[in-house]
This record gives C-alpha cells, structure tokens and sequence, in this order.
C-alpha cells in the first residue's frame, strides 16, 4: 500500500476486493503520517481511537455485504478549527489548547457517516486568520516541497498534510482565500463552495458572512467526492442552502468545448511575475480544450481588499467575544470580572488576532459605523455585482490564487499590510459568495507550485469541476 | 495620523483586551498603516447602493425555518465540561455584586 499516492476510487476498490481492511490501512496511515509529520508539523494531534473506531464501521459493513459510504476507509485530515466530539479542538489558540468539543461539526458527522476515518486535527493560523499559517500558538507549518517556505495559510496543515500524503482528503475551511492560497502554496486541489453549500455548524465562526468549509485533495475527484458528501441543507445552520447537491462525479467528464472563460484584466494587468506566465499558459490550455476566451472587467477589485478588511474584522471582533475566560477552558487571574475578561484576552490572543479584535472594534465603535462597516457593505455589494454581471457573459471567471508562490517563514510576518494586500486575489470571490477553486498550474523555475483559480456563479460547482478535470488532464 | 495612542487604549478598552505598552505602539503603527489603506474607499461613489447585509436571497422566507421537533439538549454537564471554573451546575465568575 502506497499511502501518499492513495485516492478515494483506489481505496474503495481495494477494500471491495478485500485487498486491505479499512482498519489495515487506518493503521497503515497513521503509522505513516506519524512517523513523517515532523517534517512540516500539519498534524497537531492525531486520533488513532477514533479513527481506528470509523474503520471498523466500514469493515462490519463490507462484512455484512452492504454498500460501504462514498468515503469508506478514506483516511482524512480535519483543520482545527471544525469541532470533533471528544477530541482536542485549538483553533491554532492557545485560548483553546485543551478545549475539548461536547458535539461535531457537521462536516465532520457528514464524512464518518461516509465512512471517513478522520485521522487527526490539522494546524492553522490562530483562529483561521492568517495567509501562511506562521501565527498558530503552536508554531508555523512548513511547505512539503521546501521545508524553508510557508505552506500558506489559514488552512496550511489541511494542505501539507494532503501534499505530503499524510491524508488523502482534508477539511479546510476559508474566509478570505484560506482554502484556495494555501491548495496553491501546496499544489493540490482546494475547494471553496458557494456560500452556505456547506454547513458551518461547528465551525469556530471568525467571520460569518464570509466563512466556508471546503475540501482539499491531490486531485479533483477526490475533493469532488469529499464535497458532494459534506454539502447540503442542514437545520443546525440556518445560512446553510436548500439547493440540491448535484453528483459533481458525474461533471467529471471532460466536456468544456465551447464554454466561455473571462479573464479579469484587473488582475493580470500587474501580474508580470513568473506566477503571471504560468495563469497565461494555463489559459492557453483551456484555448487548446475548445474554451472561448474573452477579457472581462471587476472594476471594484482595487477596493476589495479594503472592503474585506472591515467586514472580516469587524464580524471578527463580536465573534471572538465569547473568548472572555468564563466558558472556554483558558482564564487568567483578575480581581473583578472586567479584569479577568482583559487578562484572559490579552495574554491568551496571539498578534494577529488582536490586531484584528482592535481593528473590528474601530470600525464598529461609536461615530465610525457608517464611515467604516456600512461603506464596505456597499462596496461589498459592487463586487458581488461584478460577478453577477461577469456571470450573464461568461460561464467562468479564470483568475490567479496569489501574487506569488509560497515564500519562506519570516519573510512577510513583520508587515500586516503587505500580507493583506497579497490576498487580493481570493478575496474577490469570497466577498461575492461565489464558488471557487484552486487547481495546480504547474510549477515555477524554484520547482514552487502555482494555482490557477476557477470561479463560477452561485451553486455552479458542477461546472467548476469539469472544468478542473479537464484542465487537470491536459496539464498533467 | 489617522489613529492615536491614546485612541487605541480606548478600542482596547471597548474589545476587553489587556495591552502591553509595547502593543499599543505596534497597534497603533499597524492600524495606521491599514486604515491608511481602508481609506481608498472614500473613492467608491455608493450613492444609490444598498448595502450587502446578506450573501444569498435566493432562499425563500421560511426556508431557513428548521422543524419545530423536540431534540434532546447538549445538557448541562457537557456544557460545563470545559469551563475554567464550575460550581453547582454553573460557570463561576469573579465575584460581581457585593452584598
């Protein structure tokens, strides 16, 4: 058994074929991603008991000749911030180092039913803010293909551990490009759906108008597979759509002759780095498969960055309210209550965090909020409107995931702005709802992954996929 | 200047946070600097837009209603479990009201 090369069809043929049990490759898969997670730190901890548990659901099912779930033995990694009954959940916080979950996500509930055997929580940027992972309380991730460069962030562990084949899958989840940068960092595939695709019910919420949980694979089926298990309508999340979810395997087939692509001038017009050829070439291949390429406009792009920046921080500083010492394992000392919320906060917050508490509750306070969070909202609204108009000419918008590939640690952490800015690209979409992806685009000359995102309108993951599969096909 | 120190005290204050002089300095360079940036937005004309409050409308007006059915509660205890101090079947805090 070749864990790292593993995918979803590959372990349900083996476990058909009695090749493996699902308990075999549970340990198999643990003992590897074990023995080679020092290398890049995307596991915090595993769960061998309960992924040992999952496993033998599958087998007993195989034994008794029933049709095992779409995701049977299927080894995952789950991001740290999505709760897991019973097992440690920090959000990369040290707040949270020994928070244990009462209940599960439903993403979580979701893939054990199919038959996931969830192998153990994955590192993060402290509370899923950051864009290279370097502010978990727990230390930095490194990237699987060079030890000396972020695997990007927030969702860095989900994506090393995919990378370095320690998963198969992994959950992620992102608000502002925390799925798709780091798949791009990493290269692999990431997912972020339309908004309320999927349920966040246990998803520690940093945001709530922007949050999503997605999936990460090696390639597109597997996070097609893993997608199409954890989406749909769930009562628990009042956000979370009715739509039906479509068999996105069943997109898989190679059919993009003729589908209309817009490229966005605003985001190639600077893009003159090695980054910059490789989306070129990549558009080139979509030319070669029978897409009709035509330029397209986003002109609220240039304030994107500013718009996300208020309304994540703001919904930012009253989600992270709760954290105030009473509920969640973690208080400091203080004489009054006033002062016990305060100490708490203030030893147990990292950096980051606090920069954006602060900068949320500015923007909130008394005599700023029309200046500040009502100007975003509208602005918000121009880029959703960018989109929707984009979407009434064209069947995807073809974009870049960053302004460059994964950098080393400590390259960037000392200016907040700066890594903002570099999420200029993934904000977008975010901000509109829409559905995106990250999809390998080949590699620069250092040998660093580039991702080309795909983006498509509301609830059009379908097509996103067929569009990945086949551009996957021809790159590869 | 768009942000002071004395002004990022005061947000401190209001966000129940706990600040080191040193991170007052550091906020205050950092929060600058980013509303420096926030501030380009005062070039959008917004006049005649409405403000995003919700990402999706497709949904109907009930459909975010669930089944009104009795579920069993996550109950007390495991509500409790991860509290920092517990007494009695609640949270323990600081003591509030003298008495």
């Amino acid at each position: 058994m070749e864990i790292p090369s593993l995918t979803i069809p590959r372990i349900r043929e083996g476990l058909l074929a009695r090749e493996f049990s699902a308990r075999e490759l549970a340990q198999e898969a643990l003992r590897f991603a074990e023995a080679e997670n020092p290398k890049t730190g995307g596991y915090l901890h595993f769960c061998p008991e309960r992924a040992l548990a999952a496993a033998a659901r599958v087998d007993q099912q195989i034994a008794r000749g029933e049709q095992p779930g779409p995701l049977a033995g299927v080894p995952v990694a789950v991001k740290d911030v999505i709760l897991t009954k019973g097992v440690r959940t920090t959000c990369g916080s040290r707040l949270l180092a020994h928070y244990v979950p009462p209940y599960d996500s439903t993403a979580v509930e979701r893939l054990e039913a199919a038959g996931g055997v969830i192998l153990g929580k994955t590192n993060c940027d402290e509370f899923a803010m950051g864009s290279s992972n370097e502010n978990s309380a727990f230390g930095p991730v490194r990237n699987p293909l060079d030890p000396e460069r972020v695997p990007g962030g927030s969702s860095g562990g989900s994506a090393a551990a995919v990378a370095q084949g320690t998963a198969v899958v992994a959950l992620g989840s992102d608000t502002g490009g925390s799925i798709r940068q780091p798949a791009s960092f990493c290269g692999i595939v990431g997912v972020t759906p339309t908004y309320g695709r999927v349920s966040r019910y246990g998803l520690t919420a940093f945001a709530s108008s922007l949050d999503h949980i997605g999936p990460f694979g090696r390639n597109v089926r597997d996070a097609a597979i893993l997608l199409a298990v954890i989406a749909g309508r769930d009562p628990l999340d009042a956000t979370s759509a009715a739509a039906p979810v479509p068999d996105y395997t069943a997109a898989l087939n190679g059919h993009v002759k003729g589908l209309k692509l817009g490229l966005p001038r605003e985001y190639l017009k600077d893009l003159t780095s090695e980054s910059g050829d490789l989306i070129r070439k990549g558009v080139q291949a979509f030319q070669k498969l029978g897409c009709e390429v035509r330029e397209i406009s986003l002109p609220a792009t240039d304030y994107a960055i500013g718009c996300y920046y208020i309304i994540c921080t703001a919904e930012a500083s009253s989600n992270l309210a709760r954290y105030d010492g009473v509920r969640y394992t973690t208080r400091s000392h203080g004489d009054t209550l006033i002062d016990m919320y305060r100490n708490t906060r203030g030893e147990g917050f990292g950096a980051e965090c606090k920069r954006r508490i602060m900068l949320g509750t500015y923007v909130l306070s008394a005599g700023y909020y029309h200046a500040y969070y009502l100007k975003a909202q509208k602005v918000r609204a121009l880029v959703a409107r960018d989109f929707s108009r984009a979407f009434a000419d064209v069947d995807a918008v073809i974009a870049p995931v960053s302004p460059f590939p994964a950098f080393k640690l400590g390259e960037k952490v000392n200016d907040p702005l700066q890594m903002y800015l570099s999420d200029i690209y993934t904000i977008t979409g975010s901000l509109a709802g829409v559905p995106c992806m990250s999809v390998p685009c080949g590699k620069t000359s250092a040998g660093l992954p580039v991702g080309l995102q795909i983006l498509c309108n509301h609830f059009q993951e379908a097509r996103i996929f067929r569009l990945a599969a086949a551009f996957e096909k021809e790159f590869a | 200047m768009r942000i002071s120190e004395q002004e990022v005290r005061y947000v401190a204050g209001l966000a129940n946070l706990r600040l080191t002089e040193e991170e007052v300095r550091k906020f205050q360079a950092d929060l600058d600097d980013i509303l420096g940036h926030i501030e380009k937005l005062n070039e959008v004309d917004t006049s005649g837009v409405e403000a995003m409050a919700q990402v999706l409308y497709a949904a109907g007006e009930t459909a975010t209603l669930r089944h009104d059915r009795e579920v069993p509660p996550l109950g007390g205890e495991a509500a409790l479990a991860n509290a920092p101090e517990r007494g009695a079947g609640y949270f323990k805090v600081p003591k509030v009201i003298e008495r």
